[in-house]
């Protein structure tokens, strides 16, 4: 009972965020000096053309009126129409996503493997220099932000040794069979690997760009949880029967000491979906992110509500999984 | 344990050595920058292009970091750029540290209605992609340094109300601001007097660690094209002209990189060593 209360009210509270983000986006791109219709149509055009065509937009309205029809059209999945590509926003937005969730899952999993391996080599490693070297290396990752780690990564990979790509998704000429936007998922069903490897190739910088802040973080806590872990009792026992000290580090303490780390994770993996934005666009790399500062450079109001809202979106519902997750493994939380 | 904390606290001796060293230097080179460097920011000469720094063979005298491609200075170009840095750093980190922390204070130890409309506030925040979300507001506001400055407040404010917040209210669960008002203190002098000071350390750390990300969010702008105008020195717009160049001229783009990479890593690490300083447990 009392985890479905806590359940209910928190949907009601995302949903409250939801409003409270459209209504600001809404009334923020509604000031934005610079007239998005005059700038799509050729400079001969008459004022009536752009009259008529900021009715058709609805862009003749009061913001009230103009956040009630577009609430109204939300409501039944309808995003309006980007006014440079002149497509549903929807489908412009969901074509995105895609490349920009294989994107960020990339550097979870890559800010995982390192960090976690971090974690445990410090741990195995304490009181060594290896654990002392780990800590500064760890500091200085967690001190610089992903937008800088790109720029040193683009100069190191792109320029002075260039293995690998540092300009968008996959090379313009390859043929591409895939029928989703997952174009990294699709081609390991369709066993494309030759496809793989060249994604892989341009999604790696940027990955480990947005996965270097990460990677420190979850070195931190997991090594400080470990530490916590190791002078318990039953890893004391592990150790007498003769275990090894890396497979009482690995097989008996990183089992309890995951949770806190899970839980972080999850938070700060919204804060990297948010570094994407600059990310994509400093590796041309075709997601949303880029996408988004198109839109605010072109004026797309319907375009830059829908990907905010979209974020917006991501952002609340993946809080919302980390509560009810850590709500479902604390036993505490789930019998109180 | 006593060898232990003695260990973590002279590391952290030499942190704020090495950082706040860097900073205060950074502060001299914006202040002096006219008689640091012989040429003006702005001043081309389009003979003088892509000339290299003095170790490099062909550096032209008086260039000492060389010239981009429009032949200007760069020691000028990084010296007045790090103008910019602090000026961003110092203005939009304090009154970022002010609003946030006073909504944080109010939220924390009021409680009530007033929480309830800013934890609200703060939720609704945090569901923004905050670069995204700056860039929106340029593009509203137009660029200029003070429209960065404002976009800093507007978006990190939460940073400090969220922290502050939860600080001011376990201070507020204490015996002390009780037995203040028995005392005869009201509620608002009581929040002041009694739990702001026991927050103060906290708001300073975070003040150090918001100037580092002013920096980089003005460099971020910059980058983008969204900053101050684009004659204007600033590090991000050097990096991101440096960047078309790079095969030709390496230094326009790595230079100023160095010195935003510094600048970051030099405010963060205060602030962390700050934080040590400061931490009970381990004083």
């Amino acid at each position: 009972m009392q985890i479905l209360r806590s359940v209910l009210s928190r949907l009601v509270s995302t949903a409250v965020t939801l409003v409270g983000v459209a209504v600001i986006v809404f009334v923020v791109i509604r000031i934005v000096p610079g007239d998005p219709i005059a700038m799509m149509l050729p400079p001969g055009a008459t004022a009536e053309d752009i009259a008529r065509l900021t009715a058709l937009y609805g862009l003749d309205k009061s913001i009230p009126e103009q956040f009630l029809i577009w609430a109204g059209g939300v409501i039944q999945g309808d995003f309006g129409v980007s006014i440079t590509a002149r497509r549903p926003v929807l489908d412009l937005v969901l074509g995105r996503l895609p490349a920009t969730l294989e994107l960020a899952i990339m550097a979870l999993v890559i800010a995982v493997i390192l960090g976690g391996a971090a974690a445990m080599v410090a741990t195995r490693l304490r009181g060594t220099r290896v654990e002392a070297g780990i800590d500064v290396a760890n500091g200085v990752a967690l001190s610089v932000p992903d937008f800088l780690w790109a720029l040193i990564l683009i100069l190191l990979f792109g320029v002075t040794w260039p293995i690998f790509h540092i300009s968008g998704r996959v090379t313009p000429s390859l043929d591409l069979p895939f029928v989703t936007n997952f174009y990294l998922f699709e081609s390991v069903v369709r066993l494309r690997f030759d496809l793989w490897a060249d994604m892989v190739s341009h999604m790696l910088m940027p990955a480990l760009a947005l996965a270097i802040p990460l990677a420190a973080i979850i070195a931190q806590v997991l090594k400080q949880s470990l530490k916590e872990t190791m002078h318990l009792d039953y890893v004391t026992l592990a150790r007498t029967k003769g275990y090894g000290e890396t497979r009482v580090i690995a097989g008996e303490a990183l089992p309890n000491a995951v949770l806190p780390t899970l839980t972080l994770i999850g938070v700060q993996f919204t804060f990297l979906i948010g570094g994407t934005v600059i990310i994509e666009r400093l590796f041309s790399y075709e997601g949303l992110g880029n996408m988004a500062i198109d839109a605010v450079i072109n004026r797309d109001l319907p375009l830059i509500q829908g990907i905010v809202i979209l974020f917006a979106v991501i952002f609340t519902v993946l809080n919302l999984l980390v509560d009810l997750t850590y709500a479902l493994l604390n036993p505490r939380l789930r019998h109180g | 344990m006593a060898d232990g904390r003695s260990r973590v606290r002279r590391r952290a001796g030499v942190r704020l050595w090495l950082s706040g060293g860097w900073l205060v230097v950074l502060v001299l080179a914006a202040v002096f920058a006219p008689l640091l460097s012989p040429h003006s920011p702005l001043e081309q000469d389009l003979f003088l292009g892509r000339m290299p720094p003095f170790w490099v063979d062909g550096a032209e005298p008086g260039y000492y970091l060389g010239t981009d491609s429009l032949g200007r200075d760069v020691l000028a170009r990084i010296l007045y750029g790090a103008r910019v840095a602090l000026i961003v750093a110092l203005v939009a980190g304090t009154l970022t540290g002010l609003i946030g922390s006073t909504l944080g204070l109010l939220a924390g130890y009021l409680r009530g209605w007033v929480d309830v409309v800013i934890s609200r506030l703060i939720d609704i925040w945090m569901a923004f992609p905050p670069v995204l979300f700056s860039i929106l507001l340029i593009a509203v506001m137009g660029p200029g340094l003070v429209s960065i400055i404002i976009a800093i407040v507007v978006i990190d404010w939460t940073r400090f109300a969220r922290v502050v917040r939860a600080e001011a209210m376990a201070q507020g669960a204490m015996d002390y601001p009780a037995s203040a008002q028995v005392a005869g203190r009201t509620r608002l002098s009581t929040m002041v007097v009694e739990i702001l000071p026991n927050v103060l350390p906290t708001i300073v750390v975070l003040l150090t660690l918001e100037m580092g990300i002013a920096v980089i969010v003005e460099a971020i702008l910059s980058f983008v094209n969204l900053s101050i105008s684009t004659d204007d020195p600033t590090w991000g717009g050097m990096i991101s002209e440096g960047r078309a160049s790079i095969h030709q001229a390496w230094w326009v783009m790595v230079l100023p990189l160095i010195a935003l990479f510094l600048t970051v890593l030099s405010f963060s690490q205060f602030g962390e060593g700050l934080k040590d300083r400061f931490d009970p447990v381990l004083r």
